[in-house]
């Protein structure tokens, strides 16, 4: 996997990132901690340990990162922990995602909102896909949205998240740009895990899966499933160049499920931009770039201010497309 | 014979001194592990994962050490249930309704050696069935959509009469609860929080184990308590451990209930979302509906003990099928051990087989030596675990609450938990005045989520048409065993009871002790 396309923003985040002086380089958390806000196994318990290894193994961060988890609420409870009781605790980052994201747009953490906390940066996406069993008639994107909206009761589309999750969000992103008028009628049954969705796709209890890419790979390579679209900006690199965009089918839905790091708010500013930088020279770094394939993790490169604004506006997005379905008033 | 070839080579993979010392270290640690409440077999191979990343070990070596801990600890497990009447995880909760009784006759080493042997048939039996079967049983699983899985389901709670042998009334009053209990949390089918209050603790739902420590293993210190004042010593039973290996007569009864548990447990494993908890629960159920003519399950019958232990052994074994073979966890602890091989770079799924032979060859070969390892290890050792009764339980049950208390803040870092553990701690000790059954109360709570939301998919994927429940000749299959299951005891019961009410009245020192 190479970086053409974020080459050039890595490059300004790293001079940015000299210019910050050298207060930024100095900072060195002195006992160094991650939060991840979910039981061991998942993908923030992941996020946390991976990083952590990796940050010390490339020296930096002096002591061994220590993985503290707090499941709950789907994040809410280390959301509000955070938020409430570690106020400034300049050793600290918390594992975050586009569920992260999701779950504050739909007013899912009680009186939490983002601007509560510090946004890091980013550690890469899963881009998501939209796939049918093999043996499907269906072989474009266009042909199953229009099944769609023809007869909606005739798809029944399989994803791992909760009704107003990502992987629902993700089809009736694609739905909307496709021009289904009410998308609310687009049928989703939600599963425990992507894992759990492709069997009943398998299975043919359902007609479609959405889900994210490193969920689907292992089952694209046996032959298992064929997906029609991946909701990415432009073909992915390496093994995953085969699968078409959304775009190029003429359906303009995009959805990363981004993975990445806040941190407390009031942290000084040598701190904050110090663990951006660290988080910074770890994306940069050829150890983290093999992590990344190993995890089928696509580039997604934002650090700071930066990723402070894509969080807002993915926030804004989400609620919009919520609200249209009736989620959140 | 190409699987014989291959299972060959895994054996010369997994035999050198590095591979076998890990394994011998994970058999151990998951042993403790499984035994201590709180700590199942997911927090014990989650707490292992960095030690085997730090030790800088290789794929082949990191699986071996952490699915010994998972092996371990399903062996484990049962020594509490036995010694205590508290699971030291959820699937060994059947083990404390035969395990416990024995233990009180003083048959504790019995118990204990007749649990083991049955623990490795059922692991045996269940590695066996991994290697011949994988290909194979995942197209069994396929065969299960939502309409299946809810009737599979049905049929676990259709049989629920057959777990406790009091009061069916107090046992649905029991699942009832437990049902109730799981639908707290935020839906998944609509994401609207349920019973949650606004607290964002509650949107997960209750954690099993929270409440399995809190019904089991606080009220036994809360019970404890109460009558420390009154006749301590009376009520405190002269422990008497009996002799530790079993008498052949034993192993050879016990012989054919752990051959059909065996092959019980391992389907319930093989289907992802029913997992071990599911395996002893049936295979209990099934063997007291098949062999219990005499009324003695409940009250100290080997069979007893092991059934559910031949049985959640197995389903371990069988949870590995889906986990390799598809990529899908059957259980918690296939789920971490997923998130391991992820990391390690191997992509589990339909591909592992021909992409990573050496992984997985290598990984049987070490279940087997595990295997042999933990049935070495339990059967001497079983005299030290039993030292653990002749520890006074004004020492005891302080440590009982100790690591009661550890073990779930350990879990989840969070004091919302402890207090709800209390909670239950208090609900339990209540529940168990009034002889109301707790086993059912932690089933209901384990699959209630599982089978409302399979119920609901299948309901919307044809539309909202409820014919769609009985669609399909497995659906059909399995709904004629529930029904037959639950009448059947119904009438036949009657009869039976006539004869066994004359056996009871010898035992009845016995029901009056057994409260679950």
């Amino acid at each position: 996997m190479t970086f053409k396309a974020t080459r050039l923003s890595l490059a300004a985040a790293l001079l940015g990132f000299t210019a910050l002086g050298a207060s930024a380089q100095d900072f060195m958390p002195e006992a160094p901690e991650c939060i991840a806000p979910a039981n061991p196994g998942g993908g923030w318990d992941f996020t946390c340990r991976q990083v952590g290894k990796s940050l010390q193994d490339q020296g930096l961060i002096s002591k061994t990162m220590q993985v503290v988890n707090l499941a709950g609420g789907g994040g809410g409870v280390a959301y509000a922990e955070v938020v409430n009781k570690r106020d400034g605790d300049e050793d600290l980052i918390v594992a975050a995602s586009t569920a992260t994201a999701t779950r504050l747009a739909q007013n899912a953490y009680p009186g939490n909102t983002m601007d509560q906390v510090r946004w890091l940066g980013t550690v890469g996406a899963d881009y998501g896909v939209i796939a049918v069993d093999a043996d499907s008639d269906i072989n474009t994107l266009p042909d199953l949205l229009d099944m769609i909206k023809n007869d909606p009761t005739s798809v029944s589309v399989a994803g791992g998240s909760a009704v107003g999750g990502w992987d629902h969000l993700k089809v009736l992103i694609a739905a909307n740009a496709y021009g289904v008028e009410d998308v609310r009628t687009v049928k989703y049954i939600a599963f425990d895990g992507g894992g759990e969705a492709v069997t009943q796709l398998l299975a043919g209890s359902v007609q479609a899966f959405t889900g994210d890419i490193s969920e689907a790979k292992g089952f694209v390579d046996s032959g298992d499933i064929k997906v029609l679209a991946v909701l990415s900006p432009e073909r992915l690199e390496g093994e995953f160049a085969d699968f078409p965009t959304a775009k190029e089918q003429g359906v303009d839905a995009i959805g990363a499920n981004w993975r990445g790091f806040y941190a407390p708010a009031d942290i000084s500013d040598e701190a904050y931009d110090g663990w951006v930088a660290k988080i910074a020279a770890l994306y940069a770094s050829d150890e983290w770039k093999a992590i990344m394939e190993a995890n089928g993790l696509a580039p997604l490169d934002m650090q700071g201010p930066v990723f402070e604004e894509f969080v807002a506006d993915s926030v804004q997005q989400i609620r919009d497309i919520s609200t249209e379905i009736g989620i959140i008033q | 014979m190409d699987t014989l070839n291959s299972l060959a080579d895994g054996f010369a993979i997994a035999i050198t001194w590095q591979n076998i010392g890990l394994a011998l270290l994970g058999c151990l640690l998951g042993t403790i592990m499984g035994a201590l409440p709180g700590l199942g077999p997911s927090n014990g191979v989650a707490i292992l994962i960095p030690l085997a990343f730090t030790l800088g070990l290789g794929a082949t070596p990191s699986l071996i050490l952490l699915t010994s801990v998972y092996y371990g600890a399903m062996y484990g497990g049962r020594i509490s249930s036995i010694l205590l009447n508290i699971p030291g995880d959820e699937p060994a909760m059947m083990t404390c309704l035969d395990g416990y009784p024995m233990a009180q006759k003083g048959m504790a080493g019995q118990a204990l050696s007749i649990s083991g042997i049955a623990s490795f048939v059922g692991s045996f039996f269940a590695t066996w069935g991994l290697i011949f079967l994988a290909p194979q049983l995942v197209k069994i699983a396929l065969l299960f959509g939502p309409a299946e899985y809810f009737a599979l389901f049905a049929l676990a709670f259709a049989t629920l009469g057959g777990v406790s042998s009091t009061n069916q009334a107090k046992s649905a009053f029991a699942a009832a609860l437990g049902l109730g209990l799981a639908m707290i949390g935020v839906d998944t089918q609509t994401g609207v929080p349920r019973f949650t209050f606004g607290e964002v603790h509650l949107y997960d739902g209750i954690d099993f184990l929270v409440a399995i420590v809190g019904l089991f293993a606080l009220s036994e210190v809360f019970i404890f308590l109460e009558h420390r004042h009154g006749n301590a010593d009376a009520s405190a039973k002269k422990v008497v451990i009996g002799r530790l290996t079993p008498p052949w007569s034993m192993i050879k009864r016990c012989t054919p209930t752990m051959l059909r548990t065996s092959f019980l447990g391992f389907l319930a494993g093989v289907l992802p979302g029913a997992g071990a908890s599911l395996g002893s629960f049936i295979s209990y159920s099934m063997e007291k509906k098949l062999v219990d003519k005499e009324g003695t399950f409940g009250t100290g019958d080997p069979r007893g003990v092991a059934a559910p232990e031949a049985g959640n052994n197995a389903a371990a074994g069988g949870a590995l099928v889906p986990m390799l073979a598809l990529g899908v966890p059957g259980s918690g602890t296939t789920a971490v051990l997923l998130a391991v091989l992820l990391s390690l770079n191997i992509t589990p799924g339909p591909l592992l087989f021909s992409q990573n032979p050496d992984v997985v060859w290598g990984l049987i070969a070490a279940l087997f030596i595990a295997n042999f390892m933990l049935l070495a290890l339990n059967i001497p050792m079983v005299g030290i675990f039993t030292r653990v009764l002749m520890v006074p339980p004004r020492i005891l049950m302080p440590v009982v609450a100790m690591v009661s208390f550890v073990g779930i803040y350990g879990i989840s870092g969070s004091t919302f938990d402890l207090l709800v553990m209390v909670g239950f701690g208090i609900g339990g000790w209540v529940l168990r005045k009034l002889d109301v059954p707790l086993v059912p109360i932690i089933l209901g709570t384990l699959l209630g989520n599982a089978m409302e939301s399979n119920l609901r998919r299948a309901i919307t994927i044809d539309n909202g048409n409820w014919g769609t429940l009985i669609d399909s000749p497995l659906a059909i299959g399995l709904w004629s065993i529930a029904i037959i299951g639950f009448i059947l005891p119904l009438i036949v019961g009657k009869v039976v009871k006539r004869g066994m009410r004359a056996g009871r009245d010898t035992a009845k020192d016995d029901e009056n002790s057994l409260v679950d």
